[in-house]
């Protein structure tokens, strides 16, 4: 139980760490590499929360495949100067300021939520086996939907990025 | 590890995903702003599976990782297009809608 709570908090600060790097660097790629390091900071929590396959693919399909693809366009336009123009003064203030208020709101009104822990007994509702049940009878539907949108986009990607 | 927990970490990655868009100009990292915002709630919603034991909402999470890979396919797309255009991806130069 020790391990488990000093391996949460751990991730916990590395994710936020992280997070604020991505937003707060001036350069894109590093930037590109802070959210990475978020994205396995996540696929921790989840292998901590007996979700193993969700972390698995969290990490081959976000942190492999996503973030490659973002860094092939950043190098590709080659935006990785640090001469990126910046908002002023103000609309960042502002911007901080109103996603600070956002969190607060929430921290209020989640603050008197009743304390129901989230047990560290190992379930194996997150192995690809019972995932995989519930997916391909409950859900096939959305399934084979979300195959067709697959498709969908990647004829529109092929058809927006051509040369006319 | 108490659900609050959980819950505050997911909505502080969640609002830092919030500043990054609203604070930034270059149009990518708006995008990967977006993308953490996604995986605030995929945690949130991975946390909420474990504590209930139902595998929907883990399938939930599976269905929003395809929509964003899908997304991450056609906006880049769109954005490498608009690069093509006006050789920037400075939001303030991207409001040619406008007129």
């Amino acid at each position: 139980m020790v391990i488990q709570e000093a391996l949460f908090w751990f991730l916990t600060v590395m994710a936020i760490v992280c997070a604020l790097g991505v937003i707060l660097s001036r350069n894109p790629i590093s930037s590109v590499l802070f959210l990475i390091a978020t994205f396995f900071a996540i696929s921790g929590h989840y292998i901590l929360l007996n979700a193993q396959f969700l972390g698995i693919v969290n990490i081959i399909v976000y942190a492999g495949a996503i973030m490659v693809l973002f860094l092939f366009v950043i190098m590709l336009m080659n935006l990785n100067a640090d001469t990126e123009p910046q908002k002023n003064r103000l609309i960042q203030f502002a911007g901080v300021i109103s996603g600070g208020i956002l969190f607060l709101v929430v921290l209020a009104a989640m603050r008197t939520v009743g304390g129901t822990a989230v047990d560290h007994t190992t379930t194996d509702i997150g192995l690809i086996k019972n995932l995989g049940k519930v997916l391909f009878t409950q859900y096939v539907l959305p399934f084979e939907i979300s195959s067709v949108l697959f498709l969908s986009a990647m004829i529109g990607a092929i058809v927006i990025g051509k040369k006319e | 590890m108490p659900i609050q927990h959980y819950l505050f970490l997911s909505m502080l990655l969640f609002c830092i995903g919030i500043m990054g868009a609203l604070m930034r100009r270059n149009a990518i990292i708006i995008f990967m702003c977006i993308e953490l915002m996604l995986n605030a709630v995929n945690l949130l919603l991975v946390a909420f599976s474990k504590m209930y034991a139902d595998a929907a909402a883990q399938i939930f999470v599976f269905f929003i990782m395809v929509v964003a890979a899908a997304e991450v396919a056609v906006g880049l797309a769109v954005i490498v297009m608009m690069y093509r255009k006006v050789h920037s991806v400075d939001i303030n130069i991207l409001n040619r809608l406008k007129h």
